[in-house]
């Protein structure tokens, strides 16, 4: 669609990368901070028009359909949101000094390239453009995850670095071997990489070559999910990095590794003779809840113990959708998007605790709601959200999730729902060490932008307690999609 | 003549394959970096050769590509690198290197029995290559695990992307954006390691990642 002869979809991906090269060179950290939010702003209001908009039709490199239209809209409002708080965020850790403003540009640079290589992630229409852009994104990470240049940064940033290539080399190999099993039916040349065309004929290519290959690719974009046996390098880069990098990280980069996942699930199920993915997707997620919901127990960083629930989450997520069909899809969607909504705002709230306090560690953090009371009752209200409780949206996806399965297959989701009690009770524990108590700490007041947070919780609030129909139907739509 | 082509193609890669195991047991770190611009210019030749083979001329420029960065310049800026850090002598396999072999004749196992399982269809030239390709990859995730040395690491995930590169030449008529975007991403990384490796020297005049390990997050 075109606004003023400019194409929607090039604007989703042009506006980060001019974003990029403008905040690469301008010095000054309060006017850049300012542009890296009026970049975001931009970005989502493109990827707004794509919604409402005509779409173009499917070309050799882009494509938007109703599938990626939800992670990019999802994508790119998440992204506006945490430059608004990352403007404030900042700000502190200049005047403390852990940043130099000579960081802060590059930071700014990178945090539109980060976002110029998810949105190109999720419109990619061709699986080779895919891969380059899921590399670029965890590059771009990887570098704002050491950015801070402690002992610890740099431990997290290379065993991001080393988990994170090892991963994506894998998916190469499988994207090589779907170009093999393509190459026969679809013929040599670009179109054997072009999803749209994949699909068509995913029917003809030789099962066993796409089952070695979606192995590959599971565990390739498997680790960057976050998934049980490749999780090592989450929670040390979302506690070393900015609490920025944390939230969109959470929020964001595990989806778009999900959403490949996912193209490659569609691709499988249009072949008769493959291999189910059900099944292995099942297995990882059930494993990765349990393994985070007990890792809960033993955190004493504030930031490393929301990553272990993200990975819960991501378990959960992957769970649903390997269960499949309509309603268990619809679930997972939800929860991908009530997930990446509250566990960005449960981020902001910490991020600025963290700066407020001047340490990570939960046994100097305490009485919260006594010392910062917005801040406090915004962890709480955010907490309750994450660990499920009514009346708010994850409430609702979990509910939808184990009452769709459990008919299905009651054994697996009794230990689902075995993992979710566990981590519902370490967070709980945990919150209230932490919101409740004895004031532990600094008590200095906070600067702090408290309107992404609120905003966010706000959306799980009213999701929870009315999803319009439209919205519905939509999600129905893309679920019916998913098979 | 056709037999002649499979001949050295097979020959060719099969010697990347004796190159990762030549690898596994340098001990000295001057030693492996050695070992790896051979291994990358026996990648090159045999890009060049699946060029020729497949007659599709942008696989010349992969080859080119292979040679220039990965048998000149990163192991001649690598090299500075270790000599500067006075580490050039010393190396330490976490694991022995009988058990170290032994693993990498399994995963070489695994591969050829998965690979030419599955690859029944596909032209012989594509199958034996890809197979190779696969078993270079695995060896290179053992070289990474059995290195403490952050430079030793970095070699093997060199070692492994070269086995990408094989297996993206053996695929007849894969479009040259992917070989481009993957010599990129190796030029892209090596920058992030360089840094990366500046960074760990100037907090602790070491690139030991046993050093690294005692500041893990949780044992503050």
């Amino acid at each position: 669609m075109n606004i003023g002869g400019i194409d929607a979809v090039a604007a989703v991906l042009l506006v980060p990368l001019a974003g990029a090269a403008l905040l690469a060179v301008l010095p000054g950290y309060r006017s850049t901070a300012r542009l890296n939010v009026l970049f975001s702003l931009l970005t989502l209001l493109a990827a707004g028009s794509l919604l409402v908009g005509e779409r173009p039709a499917p070309g050799s490199y882009l494509l938007v359909d109703d599938l990626n239209i939800v992670f990019i809209v999802l994508n790119t409002f998440v992204g506006f949101t945490t430059s608004a708080f990352s403007a404030s965020y900042i700000g502190h850790e200049l005047e403390t000094g852990r940043l130099t403003p000579r960081y802060l540009r590059f930071y700014h640079a990178m945090y539109q390239v980060m976002m110029f290589g998810m949105n190109l992630a999720l419109v990619a229409n061709n699986i080779g453009l895919m891969w380059v852009a899921v590399e670029l994104a965890t590059l771009s990470t990887v570098v704002m995850v050491g950015i801070y240049r402690t002992h610890e940064a740099l431990e997290a940033a290379w065993k991001y670095f080393i988990l994170g290539s090892v991963g994506i080399a894998l998916a190469l190999f499988g994207t090589i071997l779907v170009y093999m099993a393509a190459r026969p039916v679809v013929g040599e040349g670009l179109d054997a990489m072009v999803w749209t065309l994949l699909l068509a004929h995913a029917a003809d290519f030789d099962p066993a070559l796409v089952n070695v290959a979606f192995v590959f690719l599971l565990l390739g974009y498997g680790t960057k999910v976050g998934l049980a046996p490749l999780h090592a390098w989450l929670p040390d880069a979302h506690a070393e990095g900015p609490t920025p990098i944390s939230a969109v990280l959470s929020g964001l980069l595990l989806n778009v590794a999900l959403y490949a996942v996912l193209r490659f699930k569609l691709l499988l199920a249009a072949n008769p003779g493959a291999l189910a993915t059900g099944p292995l997707m099942v297995t990882m997620g059930l494993a990765s809840v349990l393994l985070a919901a007990l890792m809960l127990y033993r955190r004493r960083d504030i930031k490393r113990m929301f990553a272990y629930s993200s990975i819960e989450h991501m378990g959960i997520i992957v769970f649903a959708f390997g269960m499949g069909g309509p309603l268990a899809n619809f679930a997972g969607l939800l929860h991908m998007v009530m997930h990446s909504l509250t566990k960005s705002a449960i981020f902001f709230a910490v991020g600025h605790i963290a700066q407020v306090k001047g340490t990570q560690r939960m046994s100097e953090i305490g009485g919260l709601t006594v010392t910062h009371p917005l801040l406090g009752w915004s962890l709480v209200f955010g907490v309750v959200a994450i660990a499920g409780l009514p009346p708010m949206g994850i409430f609702m996806s979990e509910f939808l999730l184990i009452s769709s399965t459990f008919t299905r297959a009651p054994l697996l989701t009794v230990v689902l729902v075995g993992g979710l009690l566990l981590a519902f009770g370490a967070l709980l524990l945990r919150l209230n060490e932490l919101a409740f108590g004895e004031p532990k700490g600094a008590l200095t007041p906070v600067h702090a932008s408290y309107v992404p947070m609120l905003a966010h919780l706000a959306l799980v609030l009213a999701a929870g307690l009315f999803l319009p129909g439209p919205i519905v139907a939509w999600f129905q739509n893309v679920a019916a999609l998913l098979g | 003549m056709d037999a002649l082509l499979f001949d050295i193609a097979h020959m060719l890669a099969g010697g990347l394959v004796l190159l990762s195991f030549v690898m596994l047991y340098q001990d000295r770190l001057s030693a492996l970096l050695n070992v790896f611009a051979l291994h990358a210019i026996v990648l090159a030749a045999s890009v060049a050769w699946q060029a020729y083979a497949q007659d599709a001329p942008h696989l010349y420029i992969t080859a080119v590509i292979a040679l220039a960065f990965k048998a000149v310049v990163i192991p001649t800026a690598l090299h500075r690198i270790i000599r500067r850090l006075g580490i050039h002598r010393e190396i330490e396999n976490v694991v022995g290197i009988g058990p170290t072999m032994l693993a990498g004749m399994g995963l070489v196992a695994l591969s050829l029995v998965v690979m030419l399982r599955v690859t029944t269809e596909a032209d012989p030239l594509a199958r034996e290559d890809l197979a190779f390709a696969l078993s270079v990859v695995l060896l290179g995730l053992l070289i990474m695990v059995t290195r403490r040395n952050a430079v030793g690491q970095v070699v093997g995930f060199m070692s492994l992307e070269n086995g990408l590169v094989l297996a993206a030449a053996g695929a007849r008529g894969m479009p040259l954006v992917v070989e481009i975007s993957v010599a990129f991403s190796i030029l892209i990384a090596f920058i992030v390691i360089g840094i990366f490796l500046f960074r760990i020297r100037e907090r602790f005049d070491t690139v030991d990642l046993q050093a690294l390990d005692r500041f893990r997050g949780e044992r503050r």
